[in-house]
């Protein structure tokens, strides 16, 4: 059932996550049956120190709650999650800081992301006071270290002021160092540049290559469009109503896609051309399944174009190494 | 710094903000001159001192700036006494070998237009046995002289109520009846009687006049003694008294009209942060832990929400009495529980789920800290125009409290006083400066801060303000 | 040759805030044809949204300045009074799809009630008929028409973005106004809509102005492109041109900010952000971070017309 890499992994990876789970239960009706809402549904990955990996999948795929679930933010419902050789699948609050320590989160909308009260200072000081920096001096170092990092300078310029005074690139600029300022392992990126303008967001793509490259870390690209994850990760993890449908190295992925659901995004992705106009799309009909209640089987099979009758829809396909590197959960292969 | 500044900068903007402030600014100074120049424990005895205290003072008299607007002058208090050197006043007690005479002399000017409301003689004798017998006359400007009363005096402190002398007022009737040959239809006051002009005018209560001029009152005595002293203290009450006139218990009402102003402006201020505080404390313990939690804190709320708080308050402002800090302490907590908390955890319920939160949640920050770090100082901008509103709701609560004859009954507030205007009724005595004065500083400071915290609405909460 | 069918001409809009006169739209000239669709370029706030609501009247309260010349079929709009822009032109004419219109169907009514609204209030037409209308406009967006009696909160996001397409077909327009409209749906949903747009497009031939910020779509359906910048259009030019070689610096540069998926290419940012609409820069707005800004940019450049209506606003196109 693992899908990983282990031919590139050199010694342990930084984080395996192994067959991971997290159901949300629904609040049940009056008498009802209770019903869960499987925003995660056995996931598996692996993440090499220094790689920078993309989960990509529609909204409502469950990414979001998979990057969540990997940072401890929600529960797991079921399977393993190990950072540098620890499991820390069922930790608890307390014994989590360490881990909190190690990892940092980037979210979507800057401005929602840092709070609108506090100065860009006190936004950067907040995770070192947490994380028991008690020489102010020391935390004022990594302020300035963490800004220029990110290349807020001159960091005078930005360090007394609020969001609102930022733009919105700056603003993720922000984010950015708050969730590398105690120098983690390993960052969760989750749609970092959707809510930018074009202008800016191969701006902060850059800067995410850059700390990658230059600091040395492991970053999980989190995102709905697959056009900038080739500028960035080397390893692409394809996510269809909960679950992984296919991974692989990035040029792998997008010079050789194999299940029906890559094929179909990369088809429908338009680069800037003239002749577009005239084209009518391919577009399976349909939209993603209702992860209360996901269908038997394959569960993109009802929107298939390559659809086997009494085999997609009826058992569920494993996952299956086509190629050195390349998985896909589909029975065209199986 | 700037922050603050560009604050006040845009606060100022709203002409409401500023009268606002400036009324709030006045009252606060009324109450800071209140507490440094009468302590609360001088203000509750002077206000609990009841009539013997206040015995100098008029009756229910109009505040005395009442007189720059009307063209009859009412008459002011005039206190005459021997006990300190003062114009108008002779004393002698002449001791011959076996008693002595005693002779004092008080004379004052009355110009006044309206008669007096009271006259009273006040005494205070020095003798072994013997009491002095005593001689009261009155002279009037134009020479007469009239036999009021002759009395016995008692060691000690004593006093003659002048004009609640049944008999003499009787007999002044008669005198004054014959010598204008014209029976007086009704029973005048005595101090009508020996004010008046006597003539046709003093038939009705309507049309008799003061006689304006000087006035004497003798006290002629004789002692079987020789070691005697006798001081005595004339008062012509007037019908105006300071700056806020008087209650029926002659007390000074500007001492609870001062000490309102601190009392109303602490009592809505301390309930309203503390119920908002609390409530937003509970609100996002409720929001924030969600589970069992919640459910406990929702269902309490609740079950809070249903009852009904005057009720409530009656019925054990009813059993027992309190004073009135202990009055803001049940009131806070009987509303803590309120809807507000209902509110609050609406509120935090969405800002729970902002990504700076759960930002804050990834770096590793404590539950406490998520709370009064994150959680509250979103809300607090939203919420201080509420607070600021609220105050005038919690300074009419307790005016209202009071007036319902639940409040403290001793402490001098301004709904103690519209009670005892009520009870007394003032209105249907024509008292109105009783219930005016006290009516206007409670509207005074409820507009003051219902201004400003609308200004602040405006300002915090920008989606109600026009582009 | 196909007639022109709009034609903007130095439309200004202005209006008043606390903090001063956003220049929302500054002089914005361009033009379309009948059956074309001019695809609206733009980064958040540089005033895309406003010149649609300029063109089809519905501006905030306290605009200031509101000039220029909107000939639509040979006809100034801005010389219609308020009635007769409302009677004449607003929906029958030209309907306008705002920004995250599906969030705006009340969820709790039934989706045909809400469709016909537009032939009930301005055409005066019967409920049944104007149901029929409304179900055969659902079809032509790829939706049964038993949807009319569903309730939008029972529909996907993509359903609703097409629901309300359909809608705003009811009234035959010659011209629609699409504000973002796939800015919050998944790629292939977004896709669904791109091609049912297209179709529309091809059988119709309605006018389009769609407004995006996104290179890549505009792609899908534009005719022509004009670039804006700071209230200003930059650069306006047919298809084949723009996508191929774009001409203005910031043009060039958004282009290359451009990740695609089937060319290699270096990918490239603008540094800096884009001037204020309260205090524009006095010369060219994109001076200050143009990379082959010179003296002349500190005045503002002229629309130097290259080709027929197709022009660039910047001085090195200036023939000496």
């Amino acid at each position: 059932m693992l899908a990983l890499h282990e031919e590139v992994v050199m010694g342990a990876p930084l984080l395996l996550v192994e067959n991971l789970r997290k159901y949300f239960e629904i609040k049940r009706v009056f008498l009802g049956k209770k019903t869960y809402l499987r925003a995660v549904d056995g996931v598996s990955l692996s993440l090499v120190r220094g790689e920078a990996i993309s989960i990509v999948g529609e909204s409502g795929c469950g990414k979001t709650t998979l990057g969540k679930t990997i940072l401890r933010l929600y529960k797991p419902t079921d399977g393993r999650i190990i950072f540098d050789g620890r499991d820390i699948t069922h930790l608890g609050w307390k014994d989590l800081k360490w881990y909190r320590r190690e990892t940092g989160l980037v979210q979507q909308d800057p401005f929602g992301a840092l709070p609108p009260f506090m100065t860009v200072k006190r936004i950067l000081e907040e995770p070192l006071v947490i994380n028991g920096v008690k020489n102010r001096r020391e935390r004022e170092e990594k302020i300035y270290k963490a800004l220029e990092r990110v290349k807020l300078t001159p960091v005078e310029d930005f360090i007394n002021k609020y969001p609102h005074m930022l733009s919105g690139g700056q603003q993720q600029r922000v984010v950015i160092a708050r969730a590398t300022i105690l120098e983690p392992k390993m960052i969760v990126a989750d749609e970092p540049i959707s809510m930018l303008d074009a202008s800016v967001r191969i701006e902060i793509l850059k800067l995410l290559q850059e700390l990658q490259q230059k600091y040395n870390q492991s970053i999980i690209y989190i995102t709905h469009d697959l056009s900038t994850t080739k500028y960035f990760s080397e390893r692409i993890y394809i996510m269809y109503a909960a679950q992984i449908v296919e991974s692989a190295s990035t040029s792998d992925l997008l010079q050789n896609p194999m299940h029906p659901y890559t094929r179909a995004l990369l088809n429908v992705i338009p680069d800037p051309d003239p002749g577009n106009r005239f084209i009518i799309r391919n577009v399976p009909a349909g939209e993603p399944p209702n992860l209360m209640n996901p269908p038997p089987g394959c569960r993109f099979h009802p929107r298939c174009p390559n659809f086997i009758k009494g085999v997609c829809d009826t058992r569920e396909p494993s996952i299956i190494e086509v190629a050195k590197g390349h998985y896909v959960k589909c029975w065209l292969y199986g | 710094m700037s922050k603050v500044n560009r604050f006040f900068s845009q606060l100022l903007l709203y002409k409401s903000a500023l009268a606002g402030l400036i009324i709030i600014l006045f009252l606060v100074g009324i109450s800071i001159y209140t507490v440094i120049t009468i302590p609360y424990e001088d203000a509750i005895l002077l206000w609990r001192a009841g009539e013997q205290y206040w015995l100098d003072n008029p009756r229910n008299a109009l505040p005395s700036w009442i007189n720059l607007f009307s063209q009859r002058k009412l008459p002011e208090t005039i206190i005459l006494t021997t006990e300190r050197l003062q114009v108008g006043v002779s004393k002698a007690i002449v001791p011959t070998e076996r008693f002595s005479v005693i002779k004092i002399k008080f004379s004052f000017n009355y110009a006044y237009d309206d008669f007096p409301s009271e006259i009273n003689l006040f005494f205070k004798a020095k003798f072994n046995t013997s009491s002095p017998h005593l001689t009261i006359s009155w002279v009037k400007p134009n020479g007469e002289k009239i036999t009021l009363r002759t009395l016995l005096v008692s060691k000690g402190e004593d006093s003659y109520y002048i004009s609640n002398d049944k008999v003499l007022a009787d007999d002044l009737k008669k005198y004054i009846s014959n010598k204008i040959n014209n029976a007086i239809p009704y029973d005048p006051p005595i101090t009508l009687m020996l004010f008046a002009q006597e003539d046709t005018t003093i038939l009705s209560p309507d049309t008799s006049r003061v006689m304006k001029g000087d006035y004497e009152l003798w006290i002629d005595g004789i002692v079987f003694e020789t070691d005697v002293d006798l001081d005595a203290k004339l008062v012509v009450y007037g019908k105006i008294y300071g700056l806020a006139g008087t209650d029926h218990l002659r007390r000074d009402l500007r001492i609870a009209l001062l000490w309102g102003t601190p009392i109303a402006l602490s009592f809505g201020v301390t309930a309203s942060v503390t119920i908002a505080l609390i409530q937003m404390f509970i609100g996002a313990v409720s929001a924030w832990f969600g589970g069992k939690a919640d459910t406990v804190l929702q269902r309490v709320t609740e079950v809070f929400m249903i009852l009904p708080f005057l009720p409530l308050l009656i019925m054990i402002s009813t059993l027992y009495k309190f004073n009135i800090w202990v009055l803001l302490v049940v009131v806070i907590m009987l509303t803590v529980f309120g809807s507000g908390v209902k509110n609050y955890r609406a509120m935090f319920l969405q800002i729970k789920e902002f990504p700076y939160v759960e930002a804050a949640r990834a770096y590793g920050a404590s539950n406490i800290r998520i709370i009064s770090l994150y959680l509250v100082p979103k809300v607090l901008p939203t919420i201080i125009p509420s607070i600021v509103i609220s105050v005038a709701d919690f300074v009419f609560l307790e005016a209202a409290l009071a007036i319902l004859g639940l409040g403290d009954p001793l402490a001098p507030t301004w709904g103690k006083v519209i009670d005892d205007a009520y009870t007394y009724g003032a209105l249907y005595k024509g008292l109105y400066y009783w219930v005016l004065q006290p009516s206007i500083m409670l509207a005074l400071t409820s507009l003051s801060f219902a201004m400003l915290g609308f200004a602040l609405d405006k300002i915090f909460n920008p989606r109600l303000k026009e582009m | 040759m196909r007639k022109e069918h709009l034609s903007v001409k130095h439309l200004i809009m202005y209006y008043r805030t606390m903090r001063g006169e956003v220049r929302a739209v500054d002089d914005v000239s361009f033009s379309l044809l009948k059956g074309e669709t001019v695809a609206l370029i733009g980064e958040s706030g540089c005033g895309k949204s406003s010149l649609a609501k300029a063109i089809i009247r519905l501006m905030p309260r306290n605009v200031s300045i509101y000039k220029g010349i909107i000939l639509f079929n040979g006809i100034n709009l801005m010389d219609l009074d308020e009635e007769e822009f409302r009677r004449k032109i607003r929906w029958s004419k030209i309907t306008y799809v705002p920004q995250a219109a599906l969030n705006s169907l009340n969820p709790v009514i039934k989706v045909g009630e809400q469709m016909i609204e537009p032939l009930t209030i301005i055409y005066k037409m019967g409920k049944r008929e104007a149901l029929e209308k409304a179900a055969e406009a659902l079809r032509r967006v790829g939706i049964d028409e038993s949807f009319i009696d569903r309730y939008p909160f029972e529909l996907s996001g993509g359903m609703k973005q097409r629901i309300i397409i359909a809608t705003a077909l009811l009234t035959n327009p010659e011209l629609i106004i699409l504000d973002e409209p796939t800015s919050s749906l998944d790629t292939l949903t977004q896709a669904n809509i791109m091609n049912i747009l297209k179709s529309i497009k091809r059988e119709t031939g309605l006018s389009m102005i769609f407004i995006t910020h996104d290179i890549s779509l505009s792609s899908e359906l534009a005719d022509k492109v004009a670039v804006m910048y700071a209230g200003q259009i930059v650069e306006f030019d047919t298809a084949e041109r723009f996508y191929s070689n774009p001409k203005h610096p910031y043009s060039q540069k958004l282009m290359d900010s451009v990740p695609t998926l089937r060319t290699n290419k270096k990918l490239d940012f603008i540094p800096g952000s884009p001037p204020s609409l309260l205090n524009p820069p006095k010369g060219c707005r994109f001076a200050e971070r143009c990379q082959f800004a010179f003296n002349n940019c500190a005045e503002d450049p002229p629309a130097i017309y290259l080709d027929g209506d197709f022009y660039v606003k910047c001085w090195l196109y200036m023939r000496k």
